[in-house]
Formats: C-alpha cells, sequence, structure tokens
C-alpha cells in the first residue's frame, strides 16, 4: 500500500491484477520445471533422494516466491534498480572474504538455510540497473562518450568480480546480458562493430592470462581426442550420450552414460545432456520449444508494456535466458568450449533458480502493472 | 512534447533492435538444432557403438581340455580339481599389501611373488590376477579363514590337467603349461580362445592335437560404470570342452614296457601290424608331466635337465641308433628280391683268424670262432656277420636302400604327428654325395650289411619295419589316435586283393607306395626271411633262443640287434671285455625286433636298450614278457573294437 501512494496514479484492483496474470507463461515455467525434476530424478537412478528433494524444494519455494514476486509493482525494481546492483556488488566482494571454495574456485556464501552465489544474483541485477539506467537516457544522448562510459564500467565490476573467482561462464553471461541491453538501448552498431574488433586483438593477451585449466578446456574444445580421459572426457562422453540416444530417446531412467556414470556433472551443467539421452531428438526439440515460447511470451509482455523501463527489461531478460539456454546446449554437444553454465530451470543449484524465478517475477510484475508509466 | 518523440524515437529503435536480436536467435537455434540433428539421427549409430563400448566388457572364461583315453578307455589326461586364489586388482585398496597378506597364509616363494609382480605389470586395472594355481587344502582352507582380511582376493574352485599315469606315458601324451607368446602366434586356435592362464599343449599328443583339445572360452558380458565396476551380467556364452580322443596305447602293455625299461635308458615300441596302431611307444627314463601343469621349479627342472640318461629324449622316435643285426631279414630279403643270392647261397664264417677282407681292410664277424659255412636262414639264426658282408657287397647299397625305405627306414613314421620325431639316415652313394660331398667306399657298403656306419634309425621305425615283414609286405598307416577310417576288415581285405594282383619289373625300381599296397616281388622271399627270423628265437643256436615261448600260442619270431657305439679296435678284441669292465657310455647298444604270434601274425614289436650291452642278453628277454602280455590282452582288444565299429 506503501508502494501505490508513492507511485503514480494508475490504481488497479485485484481482479484486474488476477485477470492481467500471463497463464500461459506460468504453466511453460511448471511444465519445465517438472520435467527438471524428473530429469535430476532420473540422474539418481530412480532413487527420490538427496538431489531429487532438494531440487524440488526449491523448485517449489521458488515458483512460490516468483508468483508473489509478480505482484510486486514494476516501480519498485525501478526504484530499487542501483541499490539492487550494490547490494549484488557487495555480495560478491563478500564473497572474496567470506567465500566457501569449492574445485577451485570461490563462489558461494553460506547463507544457513543455503549456499548463495551472488554471481547467479548479479545476473538479473545488471539487467534491472541498466533498464533503469537507459530508461532515463535520451535517445540523441545514448552515443555520447559519458553515456557510453558509464554503463562499460557498470559491466566491468561485476564481471571482473566474477572473472577472478574464477567463473569465466558466469562473467561471460553477465557480459552478454549487459550488451544485449546496450544494443537494445541504440548504441550504434559501428561500436560495437569497433569493440569486437578491440577483442579479436587482444585475443591472444586474454588467452595468455587464462587459468591453465580455462586454456585447456578451450584448446580442447577444438580437439576433443587430445585428452580423451582428461579435458576432453565430458565433451566425449556428452556427445556419446546425446548421439547414442537417437530420435527417440532410451527412455526414462534408461538412459546408460548417466546410470553408469560416464556423464560428468549430470545434474548441473550436463543435465540436457541426459535428458537428451533419453528422450532423444524429439524430446530435445520439445525442450527447446518449451524454452522458445518462454522467451516468445517475454517479449510479447515487453511488447505491452507501456514503460521502456519495462519494455527494455522484458527484451534484455528475454535475451539473456536465451544467451544462458544457448551457451549452455551449444557447450554439452560440443559447440563451444565447457565454460561453467547452468540450463535455466532445469539444472540442480539454488541460486540459478533463484535468478531465474526472480526474474520471471520481475517479468510478470511488468505484465500486471504494464499499464505503468514510469516516472522521469 | 519532445520527451514523447524521443520516447517514440526510442521504442522505435528498441523494436528493430530486438528484430535483430531475434533473428541473431533464430539462427543460433537452428544451428543448435541442426547439431542435434547431426549427433542424434545422422551419427546415431556411431554413438550408439561408442556407447556400448562405454559400457559392456567382456569377461572370458577358460574352456576344459578335452580328455585323452587309452585304446580301453582308461582315462591317462585329466582336468582335475584344484584350488586356486585369485586377485581381482579393482577391489584391492593397497596390492603390496594384500601380496604381505596372502604370502603368511598362503606361503609364496620369492620368486613366485616376483613372478605376480611382473604379470601385475601387464594386466589392466580391472583383470584379475591368478596368484596362486594349485593351493592345497589346508592353505584352502586357511585362506577362506582369514578372507575378511584380503580385499580383492577371491577363493576359486577351477580345473587343471592331471596325468593319472604321471611317468608312464609322458612321452606320448605330453605336458601342459601356459601359453607363450610364440604358441599364441603358432596357433590360430590358441590365438582365438586365448583366455589368461589358458594352459596349452607343450609336447606330445597334447601339443599335436591342441586344436582339438583347446576347445572354445567362454564370453560373460557385463555391463560396468565409468570406473570399470561389473553392474549385472548381459549375456555369458558358455565355454565348450575340447574334443575327447581315444588314443590306440595299451594302459597296460605300456605300464609294463615303462616297467621293465626302469633303471635303464631305452624305448620300446609296439604296433599293430595291420591297422598301424601304436599299442605301446615307452621311452625310458621318463619325469612326472604334473610337475609342468603349474609351472616347474627350477629345481625339478634341472634334475630333468642333467640326467644323463635323458629324459626328454622321447627315445622311441627321436632317438637314432644304429639298428646292428636287425637290419639283417632286410638285407636278406632286398639280395632275395633282386635274385642276387637264392636260399642256398652259402658263405663260409672262419672265425677271427681269417676275417673278411676286402682292398686290405679287415671285417671280422663278431663270433671269435666263425659260424662255418652258413646259409641265408642259418646266417639269420645265428646273425653271421660275414654273410651279410659278403651279401651286402653283392647287392650294393643303392639297393639296400631302397628296399629299406620302403619297409619303413629313414623316413618319420608318424609324419609330421610329432615335431621332434627324426627321419634317420639310410645312405646310399646319391645320398653321401650330396650330404658329405664325397664318393662311397666299397667298405661302408658292407658294414651297411650288418646295420653299421652312417645308417640311422629310431626304435619306432625298426617297429614298423617288422610289422610290414611280418604282415606279408604291405604298406601300413601307423597311428597314435583311434581312427575309425582305420577298419581292419577293410584292411585286411584290400591286403587279399592285392596279394593276388599281378606285378610288374618295376616294383623293384624306386616309387612311391600307397597305403596297403604289397611291397614285395615274390611272396616266398619273405617267407623265407621270416621262417628264418623263427629259427633265430625258437631253435637251438638262435640268438634269441633262450628268451622264446614254448608254449603255441605265445611263440614269436624276433632278430636280436648289438649295435656298436665305437669302432671295436684289434686291442678290444684281444682283451674280450665282460660288459662290465667297460665304460657305460662306451657299450653296445641292445636291439631287438619281434612279431607275433608266429603262426598268425598280429604285433610286432622293437627293444632297445641304450648301452645295455648284446641284443640276445639285454633286450630280448624283454621281448618274452611283453609279447605274453599283448596276446593276452589281444581278445579284449578285439572285442573293444568290434563295440567301437558298432558305435560308428
Amino acid at each position: 500500500m506503501i508502494l501505490s501512494t508513492s507511485l503514480n496514479s494508475t490504481s488497479y484492483s485485484f481482479i484486474d491484477k488476477l485477470k492481467a496474470v500471463d497463464y500461459f507463461l506460468i504453466i511453460i515455467v511448471a511444465i519445465i520445471g517438472s520435467m527438471s525434476v524428473f530429469s535430476i530424478y532420473s540422474t539418481e537412478s530412480g532413487n527420490f533422494s538427496f538431489y531429487t528433494k532438494n531440487h524440488l524444494t526449491r523448485f517449489l519455494i521458488f515458483f512460490f516466491m516468483f508468483l508473489v514476486l509478480s505482484f510486486v509493482r514494476v516501480s519498485f525494481w525501478y526504484r530499487q534498480a542501483y541499490i539492487f546492483y550494490i547490494l549484488g556488488i557487495l555480495l560478491l566482494l563478500l564473497v572474496i572474504f567470506f567465500g566457501i571454495s569449492a574445485s577451485g574456485s570461490k563462489r558461494w556464501i553460506n547463507f544457513f538455510v543455503m549456499n548463495l552465489q551472488p554471481s547467479e544474483l548479479m545476473k538479473i541485477a545488471i539487467i534491472v540497473c541498466f533498464a533503469r539506467y537507459y530508461h532515463r537516457i535520451q535517445s540523441s544522448d545514448i552515443q555520447s562518450y559519458k553515456y557510453l562510459l558509464q554503463p562499460i564500467i557498470l559491466l566491468l565490476i561485476p564481471c571482473y568480480l566474477v572473472i577472478t573467482q574464477p567463473d569465466l561462464g558466469t562473467a561471460i553471461l553477465i557480459a552478454g546480458s549487459g550488451l544485449a541491453i546496450i544494443w537494445l538501448a541504440g548504441l550504434n552498431l559501428k561500436y560495437f562493430i569497433y569493440s569486437g574488433l578491440i577483442l579479436l586483438v587482444s585475443l591472444p593477451f586474454v588467452i595468455s592470462i587464462l587459468k591453465p585449466y580455462q586454456k585447456s578446456r578451450i584448446l580442447t574444445f577444438f580437439n576433443p581426442d587430445r585428452d580423451p580421459l582428461g579435458a576432453g572426457y565430458q565433451i566425449i562422453q556428452s556427445k556419446i550420450a546425446i548421439g547414442s540416444g537417437g530420435l527417440l530417446g532410451k527412455g526414462f531412467l534408461q538412459g546408460t552414460q548417466s546410470y553408469l556414470e560416464f556423464l560428468p556433472e549430470k545434474h548441473t551443467d550436463f543435465i540436457f545432456t541426459l535428458f537428451s539421452e533419453e528422450f532423444g531428438f524429439v524430446g530435445s526439440m520439445v525442450l527447446i520449444l518449451l524454452y522458445a515460447l518462454l522467451i516468445y511470451r517475454i517479449i510479447r509482455i515487453g511488447f505491452s508494456s507501456r514503460s521502456f523501463f519495462a519494455k527494455l527489461y522484458c527484451f534484455g531478460f528475454a535475451s539473456a535466458l536465451f544467451l544462458y539456454i544457448f551457451v549452455n546446449i551449444a557447450m554439452v554437444v560440443g559447440l563451444l568450449p565447457i565454460v561453467g553454465a547452468p540450463l535455466p530451470i532445469m539444472s540442480y543449484g539454488g541460486s540459478s533458480m533463484l535468478s531465474i524465478m526472480l526474474g520471471l517475477g520481475i517479468v510478470m510484475s511488468c505484465k500486471i502493472y504494464s499499464r505503468d508509466s514510469i516516472g522521469n | 512534447m519532445i520527451k514523447k518523440i524521443g520516447n517514440l524515437n526510442k521504442n522505435k529503435i528498441i523494436s528493430r533492435r530486438l528484430f535483430v536480436l531475434v533473428a541473431a536467435k533464430i539462427g543460433l537455434l537452428g544451428i543448435v538444432t541442426s547439431r542435434l540433428y547431426n549427433l542424434q539421427i545422422s551419427q546415431k549409430q556411431k554413438y550408439e557403438v561408442l556407447s556400448d563400448k562405454n559400457r559392456i566388457r567382456e569377461w572370458k572364461t577358460p574352456p576344459q581340455r578335452g580328455i585323452i583315453t587309452d585304446y580301453f578307455n582308461n582315462v591317462i589326461a585329466d582336468n582335475q580339481r584344484v584350488y586356486q586364489v585369485h586377485l581381482s586388482l579393482e577391489e584391492v585398496s593397497n596390492f603390496n599389501n594384500s601380496i604381505f597378506k596372502l604370502k603368511n597364509i598362503i606361503s609364496l616363494k620369492e620368486d613366485e611373488i616376483k613372478k605376480i609382480y611382473e604379470k601385475k605389470e601387464k594386466s589392466k586395472p580391472w583383470d584379475t590376477l591368478i596368484i596362486s594355481e594349485n593351493l592345497s587344502w589346508k592353505e584352502f582352507s586357511k585362506l577362506n579363514l582369514y578372507l575378511h582380511e584380503l580385499d580383492g582376493a577371491k577363493p576359486v574352485l577351477s580345473t587343471s590337467r592331471y596325468y593319472p599315469y604321471s611317468n608312464d606315458l609322458v612321452h606320448v601324451v605330453g605336458y601342459v603349461g601356459d601359453a607363450t607368446t610364440q604358441d599364441i602366434q603358432n596357433k590360430k586356435k590358441i590365438e582365438e580362445n586365448f583366455v589368461p592362464g589358458l594352459k596349452v599343449g607343450k609336447i606330445g599328443i597334447e601339443n599335436s592335437k591342441d586344436t582339438d583339445l583347446i576347445g572354445n572360452h567362454g564370453i560373460k558380458r557385463y555391463e560396468v560404470n565409468a570406473s570399470g565396476k561389473k553392474i549385472s551380467e548381459i549375456s555369458y556364452n558358455k565355454e565348450t570342452q575340447g574334443e575327447n580322443l581315444r588314443t590306440t596305447i595299451d594302459l597296460e602293455v605300456q605300464q609294463l614296457a615303462q616297467e621293465l625299461l626302469k633303471n635303464q635308458a631305452g624305448s620300446i615300441c609296439v604296433m599293430d601290424i595291420y591297422t598301424g596302431e601304436v599299442i605301446t611307444m615307452a621311452s625310458s627314463p621318463t619325469y612326472d608331466p604334473n610337475k609342468f601343469t603349474h609351472g616347474i621349479s627350477t629345481k625339478d627342472w634341472n634334475e630333468i635337465k642333467n640326467n644323463k640318461l635323458r629324459p626328454l629324449l622321447n627315445k622311441s622316435l627321436a632317438g637314432l641308433y644304429s639298428p646292428g643285426s636287425t637290419i639283417k631279414p632286410l638285407v636278406a630279403l632286398a639280395a632275395l628280391e633282386y635274385g642276387i643270392i637264392d636260399k642256398k647261397f652259402k658263405v663260409n664264417c672262419k672265425g677271427h683268424d681269417h676275417p673278411y677282407e676286402l682292398y686290405g681292410e679287415r671285417y671280422h664277424c663278431w663270433k671269435k670262432n666263425g659260424h662255418g659255412l652258413m646259409s641265408m636262414r642259418n646266417a639269420i639264426k645265428q646273425s653271421c656277420d660275414i654273410y651279410f658282408y659278403e651279401v651286402a657287397r653283392l647287392l650294393g647299397v643303392d639297393k639296400l636302400s631302397l628296399i629299406a625305405k620302403r619297409y619303413g627306414l629313414g623316413s618319420k613314421v608318424l609324419e609330421d604327428f610329432f615335431s621332434e620325431e627324426k627321419k634317420g639316415i639310410v645312405p646310399s652313394t646319391k645320398w653321401k654325395k650330396q650330404v658329405l660331398e664325397q664318393s662311397w667306399y666299397l667298405g661302408e657298403t658292407v658294414i651297411t650289411g650288418i646295420g653299421q656306419g652312417y645308417i640311422q634309425t629310431t626304435p619306432l621305425q625298426l617297429c614298423l619295419m617288422t610289422a610290414q615283414l611280418a604282415n606279408g609286405g604291405y604298406k601300413i598307416k601307423p597311428n597314435l589316435i583311434y581312427d575309425k577310417e582305420i577298419d581292419l576288415d577293410k584292411i585286411k581285405s584290400k591286403i587279399k586283393s592285392e596279394k593276388n594282383k599281378s606285378v610288374s619289373q618295376n616294383i623293384l625300381k624306386d616309387h612311391e607306395f600307397k597305403h596297403y599296397e604289397r611291397l614285395y616281388r615274390n611272396p616266398n622271399n619273405l617267407k623265407l626271411v621270416l621262417d628264418a627270423m623263427y629259427g633265430s628265437t625258437n631253435e637251438q643256436f638262435g640268438t634269441s633262443f633262450r628268451s622264446r615261448h614254448k608254449e603255441d600260442k605265445y611263440k614269436f619270431a624276433g632278430k636280436t640287434g648289438t649295435s656298436q657305439v665305437k669302432r671295436i679296435t684289434d686291442q678290444d678284441r684281444e682283451l674280450d671285455l665282460d660288459l662290465d669292465e667297460i665304460e657305460y657310455k662306451s657299450r653296445d647298444h641292445a636291439l631287438f625286433i619281434a612279431f607275433a604270434p608266429y603262426d598268425k601274425p598280429r604285433y610286432s614289436l622293437s627293444v632297445l636298450i641304450e648301452h645295455g650291452g648284446s641284443g640276445s642278453k639285454a633286450a630280448a628277454p624283454l621281448a618274452n614278457k611283453l609279447i605274453k602280455k599283448i596276446l593276452d590282452r589281444h581278445e579284449l582288444r578285439e572285442k573293444i573294437r568290434k563295440d567301437l565299429k558298432n558305435i560308428a
């Protein structure tokens, strides 16, 4: 109630709000969510134990959170956008000092109920922050150096913090979603071309500062047989699993590659591999179609929103979501090097689930409060 | 207003930019889809194979060897239950520790442990190592008691080769041992059915018939996980046991022969003169083939290897000896066949004072006082050397060589069945020219006439020669493995038809003979020779007279032989030493050939005692005992023959 009084005049009755909800989107999320629970169940060879229980609980809690957040007025996110960003940065800094290390990288903070991965939150924070940033800028000013430099700095800080964890995958995803919004906001094409060229030129330098394991992953990507039992193992086994799935797959709980533990990290980054092995080409296409529908619904909400903030957010989030999905699938089918990147909703992992549901919550609030035109 | 235009402008830009972005997304989605299509539809088969290769691992199970029996179905090579301990490497946490613990329980020797470590180097992490192949029951039960402390150790009940009549048949049956790289390369069957720990035949029938005996290994297919742990059995192609083999050997006669040869070096061979079945092939001294099954110890091996009487040599077919006087019936036959002499031809043997002389060289008879005027029958009966010097000279070595080869000398009796069998030497002028690149001397012909000089034969060849004389002069097919194609009745009728065949003059020229074809020109010549051999055994002054059987049914005919190891000098002749006074290595070899029963011959035999002295004293008496045994078992053998024929 405090929110509504302090904001713009438009008022909504509860019925209006319920009517405005995009139920189709909720159903898609629920379907993908249940598919993910079955997939995790399959990684445990059909035992309803630790991972499945955890994953199901998290999905239910965060799905509920998504529904609740839908009713938070979109102007709240507008106003708190920078706070959200700063909070994300602070959490990332906290990781440096109080983080938990696992398999050579420090990414998590212990919050008792769960280990939070701030870099996952940062994925959403950067979108919200940039949506607000560009909301206010005149299209004619966007090309000026001031407004060019500011967002780049805003983007580089979290990227740097995440890379040093080290977590190249998430950093790429953050950078990718940030760039997508900058692109959507209307920054001249020439800047993208220039920076692309600069990146290309500086590539040797970038490679030289990469960690040895990151280098080996990239080299392995170009030739997985270079080290079939070491770095190339994951790609080879993943391709074998997917390929042997064939048109219709080996059937639910019948994936031998994952059941016999040839697949690495099958509940997190390689969940698509398991799904594809068991449900084949047809199953994979269905899943990809569901993701496409989800993205389509988000873009549709963006179009129907009155405020530029909401538009930019929805388009930005849709692009980011696409990027997460693409990077993950391209990675497991051997089109991209292995850089830790979870598949939204499907992969086991609380922080990733939290950030996606948070992102979707904001999308839904854009839908419900689509008539809001946020202050200038 | 300005702001509104700006916003409108911004909205237009964002829509346009979004359109580009969506187009890009669709493009990327297309790439991912086509990649999935490529992996799951186009290359499905390839990845399916890879997936199966990942998850399915094969374990081979060893086949059981076929059983070998004698003619009477007594098992002479068996499979015996053994207690073993295997170590499954994937379940072992600390290999050194496990071996140390095992060492205390089952008493492993240092060299055995060294071998285990060598084997471990070569194995894969999921292989199973055989730690000990043959545990005693005591060790095995102790092992079971401590099993909970030994991770990965598995007590296993397995089978291994066992020879119940150990020493008696080693030269016939042979023994088995671990397959070497060479064995695997040489025999396809071994390569195809190789399993770690597979035993293969090293010598004897075990080696010759390996291909039949080995059987086929089984395959157990297991689903395994990424760390190689067995998850479930998918399929099991059961192994098949190798073929069982029936040999032609008579275990009882073989055992008697080995018994008779005990503590001496020598050989005894017995053959069916029609079917060519080798009934006994004894060689002495022997050794225990069971010692080789699980790898022989260095001590045992050295003991066998360093024995001066050479147990490893199969004397029956790889020992070469001058035939001595046992060749005389053949020399006489050759001379009769070529018409060089007739039965009335006589030579005077006048003793050591008047030796046989040729170009200044002197040749003595073994009998100091001489035999007097000798006819062919008497010369064979009393084994007069002077007579055969003269006959050989008249005959010529080439004709002798031709007939000797025809009756089985100078070629392998069992063809290539045993790799160690030797051909021996039947000398001729051509042979000497080719091999020694020298011309033949007439003096060499003369001593060939009494089986000395270049001529070298194996005891089995002498046995075959006797068989082919005794059966009336027909070529037979010697064999060691029961073969239903070799049928006595068919052979007899074939011989009958051969007998009535008219022969051309060509029969005395060199040519190849088929099995059961007649080898002689005139049947009377053979009868004369066989009758002379009868005299040799059954009449007074015959060289084997003391070894005769008086009972009609055991009556046999034979010929003694004493083969010189070194040249006898005039001084030796002067001294006329007793056997005990001569150094072992210089003593003569004692030989005897015989066939029995005389009136209806069926079996031939040859006896050889290395450095045994004279044939009549050392070799012929053994034949007496053997022949009784062989003939006593004749009826039983014929009964088995009929039974086997009926089954077939």
